[in-house]
């Protein structure tokens, strides 16, 4: 029972990277109709945001210290960050320990910037061309962004801690009546997993309870009509492109400390969101959240050691075997309306 | 035909002119074929196939400024480096029998296919005489197939499964670089000293087969010991996030746990396991450990804090204050302004060996060349006394075991070396049973 406990925490915490990206991803195409291959580039940039937001605040000076010596035999150059000279060690220490979640307020401005450049600059000249041209320009524009990376940072990953507060684990077990130590979770994944609840539930509300929302969703339904009735729906789209490239983002930021950001994190999640959006349904918000926890507690549950005794290598094909099994009983996936990518 | 008469002198003149006419191309081309690319003019071309783009893009940035080094010294210029404390006095810094060295480069991007048509590019366009470097075992593989077909040296760069140097080894293949049992029998005795002969070891190893050669190694070394294997499970190459690997380890009654994973896998499976407390887990009364067979400083570097205090093995590390090494050490960090990581070394090595072979040699022809190599023993290249053994081509030397620093004084001082385990120890048959199977076969010149 406690090993079930486990896997499906970690599934919905898996689920929650593939269903704060897929979110996106189906925004995208419920709004702009792009198939946006880039996605997983803005969820890349975010946790570089971390990664950039920690090294802005450990930008240091250099002092020689005679008494020490390098690996040259040198007198040592000692690098003292600027914000311990302005405020003393003790809370620059904090602040750079703390720079994970300040990040966040440092990746938003970020994110909506590159969003909108990039949907003014590039895709909205590819809104008429057919999907396979949008898959390859977004694609191309992903192994750029991936490859600018890694000439400023490397190819190597960048170990981006999260605050020491949240570094332990929380005891699962006690709480649940289980043997000490049997159900154990890191704080910081519990906190990916909450913060992922919050930001799904903040765009569900934007889009439900706002005027704004209310306008996108009508577009969404049928962009025509509402351009016809004076709205410039564009500019709306524009703008949830936007939210959608923030919401990778910040996904990005979050996932920093639990597995040390690279320049080809992006990719590695690319593929998986873009099943999780076609098993939930295409444009589908719902669809993409549900499918996002779905595939991440069952891919947890193939990589169990018990499962893949018994089904070796099911692991690495459980989520595209899912895909197939909804895709030939569901044709528009679980959630999926009718007519949206059928013409 | 009135004007056509054929007689029996007139045959035999014909017969010989024909003759001569015939054989004329051969000798010239027999000549300048002697073996693929001799180096006709002043100069020799090296290619050095490294990953310059993908995951061990830093890794192979690393391997190109040691070649870069290499070739400067070789040709005379710099401080000489392990030039200066080489066995070897064969190489004078004037080029390779005279020949100035120039090089090409490739890139690997870490995939056998991609590594074997920019090595064939190299050799068939570019007029390679050597093709070395490479991090993965499967490049490595790949490449020292392709070269024996085509008849050129291979000096292999990173690459630690037992394969290279057993079931897929080849005459025109050289390693230089440790390998998975070695690791497993510097190891064992460490673990034994450290945290006894009754453990319960849990293996999360990299699906391919590097893995499974690493898994097969340790595990052989460590039951020896005493230990018990609990479970061995295979993880996907392109595994990012290792949790639901790691949470079964919580629910077994393993006391130990073996990443046999390198590269992003280790950064990634080493933080995710310190992410669920595995490390302040107290298990059949011990502490749980953590072990990473094969440890590099650039890969130490990603993992970050969460590497101190875990055991594991390398080929050369720069802290190391031989001669040798010092002086590597001083002339690739005054150059690059950074300590060079153990890929560095192992190809400058590898760089040197070949020069050396072929001056000893004297002749670049791949045949004289295996030939100066195989049983060649050496010294003053960081290793120590060093031997590259005729049966498989595999370099023995110490090997070094490393923990993970607990207080590091700067960002390339992220291991210390715990041990430098003699080569007697890590010395094997060529027939073991882990890396039986193949033949090392004759060499080929190509051509």
């Amino acid at each position: 029972m406690d090993a079930i406990i486990l896997q499906i925490l970690n599934g919905l915490d898996k689920g929650s990277a593939y269903a704060l990206i897929a979110l996106g991803l189906t925004l995208i195409f419920g709004t702009l109709g792009v198939v946006n291959f880039a996605h997983g580039a803005l969820f890349m940039l975010g946790a570089f945001c971390a990664v950039t937001l920690n090294k802005l605040l450990t930008l240091s000076f250099i002092t020689i210290d005679e008494t020490q010596k390098d690996f040259l035999g040198n007198p040592l150059k000692v690098e003292t960050p600027y914000i311990e000279g302005w405020f003393g060690p003790e809370v620059a220490g904090t602040v750079i320990e703390w720079s994970v979640p300040l990040a966040i307020l440092f990746a938003i401005p970020i994110m909506i910037l590159v969003g909108l450049v990039m949907e003014r600059g590039l895709i909205k000249y590819f809104y008429k061309r057919p999907h396979a041209d949008q898959i390859l320009v977004t694609f191309g524009l992903a192994i750029v962004l991936q490859e600018i990376i890694k000439y400023f940072y490397g190819a190597n990953p960048i170990p981006t801690p999260a605050p020491s507060a949240f570094s332990g684990s929380f005891d699962f077990g006690a709480l649940l009546g289980f043997d000490p130590g049997t159900i154990i979770y890191p704080y910081w994944r519990l906190v990916y997993f909450g913060f992922a609840a919050v930001v799904i539930a903040g765009v569900f509300a934007f889009l439900r309870y706002t005027t704004f929302g209310m306008v996108v969703r009508a577009g969404m339904a049928d962009r025509e009509t509402v351009g016809l009735l004076g709205i410039n729906i564009d500019k709306r789209f524009t703008i949830m492109f936007a939210l959608a490239a923030c919401v990778a983002g910040l996904a990005g930021v979050m996932y920093a400390p639990i597995n040390s950001p690279n320049y080809h994190m992006g990719m590695d999640f690319l593929v998986l969101s873009f099943v999780v959006v076609v098993v939930g349904g295409m444009g589908s918000l719902g669809g993409a959240v549900a499918a996002g926890f779905l595939l991440g507690v069952l891919e947890s549950f193939a990589s169990m050691s018990q499962v893949l005794n018994v089904l070796p290598g099911i692991n690495q094909i459980i989520i595209y075997l899912v895909a197939i099994i909804v895709l030939l009983t569901r044709p528009r996936g679980l959630m999926g309306r009718k007519g949206v990518m059928e013409d | 035909m009135p004007g056509f008469k054929l007689d029996r002198r007139g045959l035999l003149k014909s017969g010989a002119v024909l003759g001569a006419g015939l054989a004329m191309p051969t000798i010239f081309t027999g000549r300048a074929n002697a073996f693929t690319n001799e180096p006709t003019g002043s100069s020799v071309t090296l290619g050095f196939n490294v990953p310059q783009s993908g995951a061990y893009a830093d890794e192979g940035a690393d391997e190109l400024r040691a070649y870069e080094l290499a070739v400067e010294h070789l040709n005379g210029g710099g401080d000489g480096g392990m030039m200066n404390t080489f066995s070897s006095k064969a190489l004078q810094g004037n080029g390779i029998l005279g020949k100035k060295i120039e090089y090409v480069t490739g890139d690997t991007q870490t995939k056998s296919d991609t590594a074997r048509a920019s090595a064939k590019s190299m050799i068939e366009k570019d007029g390679a005489v050597m093709i070395t470097g490479g991090s993965s075992s499967g490049v490595a593989v790949a490449v020292q197939a392709l070269c024996q077909e085509a008849g050129v040296i291979f000096m292999a760069g990173l690459t630690h499964s037992n394969d290279t140097t057993g079931k897929d080894k080849k005459a025109n293949g050289f390693r230089h670089f440790f390998n998975s049992y070695m690791s497993g029998a510097a190891l064992a005795p460490v673990l034994e000293r450290n945290y006894g002969s009754d453990r319960k070891a849990y293996h999360l190893t990299a699906d391919y087969n590097w893995g499974y050669t690493t898994e097969e190694a340790i595990r052989s070394s460590t039951e020896a010991l005493g230990w018990e294997t609990v479970e061995a499970v295979k993880t996907p190459l392109a595994a990012t996030d290792f949790s639901a690997y790691i949470t079964p380890v919580l629910q077994s009654d393993a006391d130990v746990l073996v990443l046999n994973h390198y590269g992003a896998n280790m950064v990634n499976s080493l933080t995710n396991a310190v992410q669920f407390g595995l490390r302040d887990r107290m298990v059949n009364g011990k502490n749980f450990e953590i072990v990473v067979p094969l440890y590099s400083r650039l890969m130490a570097k990603g993992a970050g804090a969460n590497v101190k205090g875990i055991f594991g093995s390398t080929n050369w590390h720069w802290s190391l204050t031989d001669d040798a090494s010092k002086a590597f050490v001083q002339s690739f960090g005054t150059k690059y302004g950074f300590p060079p990581s153990q890929a560095a070394h192992t190809c400058y090595v590898q760089a040197l060996l070949y020069a050396d072979a072929v001056e000893r040699a004297g002749s670049f022809n791949p045949c004289a060349v295996v030939e100066a190599l195989e049983g060649y023993e050496f010294d003053g290249l960081g290793n120590g006394p060093t031997l590259y053994r005729a049966e498989d081509h595999q370099c023995f030397k110490d090997v070094l075991v490393v923990r993970g620093k607990e207080n590091p004084t700067s960002e390339f001082d992220l291991l210390e070396i715990v041990e430098v385990t003699p080569v007697a120890q890590v010395t094997y048959a060529p027939d073991h049973p882990q890396f039986a199977g193949g033949q090392l076969g004759a060499c080929n010149p190509g051509a």
